[in-house]
């Protein structure tokens, strides 16, 4: 090896290409890409469709931007959760300075490509949706708040906001509907997470409601969000977006959802351990499907009546 | 004195981060110009009011109607 290349470095801690679309945090991309297509193709306003591609796409792009510059900020945490250690930066594949340039860049490209492409108000909530991300919820909330995950989950419920806005150019009841549908979602979600991962966010320090109020008021506030999502979720099938393929799913999949809430709300943490979060892990795991569900509901409710030019109901 | 090598080892190891950025910036091209291509044969009117009348703005009779 010569002197440069000692100085670039070595084999083995070279980032690949991979390593920088891993610091856009994939797996979040696809659900940002969805809940955002839905928002697009929902709305009662024609689009171009390579005009909504190329939107869905810079979407994308800044919930990817936001995930960068998460993992600049979190470094020091993400290397002591199990979870998380094995990303670009603690991996030590990246560094957190590419991390932040990375980050920036894109945010700026996504927003400016995504005002150009489409308006200027679905750009600027793509901007307000980063902004919140990192600052507020990355920066601020997250370290500092069991509610941590309350509010910053308003930052993953922006996409089908901003489809929304790529089409009509502004904002409405539908798109705050499907706004809060995922607002509401995000809370059991990641609190099902924490019950099974708890030791995880505590190593970390991270103030989960796990650690800072303990599993039984974590389960009872899994609930009471579940029970807050569901009259949101089925009243949005009786507005412009809605019909009855929407409500029958909605209907389905809430009284599940309600259901699985119901039933770890009742579980001690003698019978948690004793199966090892078997309950836990399913209703996480139906946390996921009860959102595509819903929103490839609302999809599919749109191609039923755009598509098929049939009435709603 | 020796030739220089044209393959670097460099080159090998960031043959994966090198192909990943020239596609991307493919890609990237691929988009404005498609987008410029929509935008274009879909935008109708492309003059904008700017403080004159111009009259190949205003809407003819049979236009109007």
């Amino acid at each position: 090896m010569t002197d440069a290349t000692q100085q670039i470095g070595s084999f083995e801690d070279e980032a690949q290409f991979g390593d920088y679309v891993a610091l856009l945090k994939p797996r979040v991309m696809s659900l940002v890409v969805f809940t955002a297509a839905v928002g697009v193709f929902v709305a009662p306003v024609y689009i171009h469709p390579f005009v909504a591609l190329v939107a869905i796409l810079f979407i994308a792009l800044g919930g990817g931007a936001s995930g960068a510059l998460n993992m600049w900020y979190d470094h020091d945490i993400d290397a002591i959760m199990k979870r998380t250690a094995k990303r670009p930066v603690p991996a030590g594949k990246v560094t957190k300075g590419e991390a932040l340039t990375i980050g920036l860049w894109l945010s700026f490209i996504a927003v400016v490509m995504l005002g150009l492409a489409s308006n200027w108000v679905a750009a600027g909530i793509l901007a307000f949706t980063i902004f919140f991300y990192v600052v507020i919820y990355t920066m601020w909330l997250k370290r500092w708040t069991p509610q941590n995950i309350v509010i910053g989950g308003a930052a993953g419920a922006f996409p089908p906001m901003i489809g929304w806005a790529v089409a009509t150019g502004g904002v409405s009841v539908e798109s705050v509907l499907m706004f809060a549908i995922i607002f509401m979602w995000t809370p059991p979600h990641f609190w099902a997470l924490a019950l099974f991962m708890n030791e995880d966010y505590s190593k970390a320090g991270v103030p989960m409601l796990t650690v800072t109020h303990g599993r039984k008021t974590t389960r009872t506030h899994i609930i009471a969000y579940t029970l807050l999502l569901a009259p949101l979720a089925v009243g949005a099938a009786f507005t412009s977006i809605g019909g009855w393929i929407y409500l029958a799913a909605a209907l389905y999949l809430n009284a599940k959802f309600v259901w699985g809430a119901w039933q770890l709300w009742h579980r001690s943490e003698d019978e948690a351990e004793a199966d090892t979060y078997k309950a836990e892990k399913k209703y996480f795991r139906f946390s996921l499907t009860y959102l595509f569900g819903s929103f490839g509901a609302l999809l599919a409710q749109a191609i039923w009546v755009q598509g098929f030019g049939m009435g709603a109901w | 004195m020796a030739a220089p090598r044209v393959e670097h080892e460099l080159h090998t190891r960031r043959y994966s981060r090198n192909l990943g950025v020239g596609l991307t910036l493919a890609f990237l091209v691929c988009i404005v110009f498609g987008l410029t291509y929509v935008k274009i044969t879909r935008g109708g009117l492309n003059e904008g009011f700017d403080h004159v009348l111009r009259p190949e703005l205003v809407p003819t009779q049979q236009e109007s109607n």
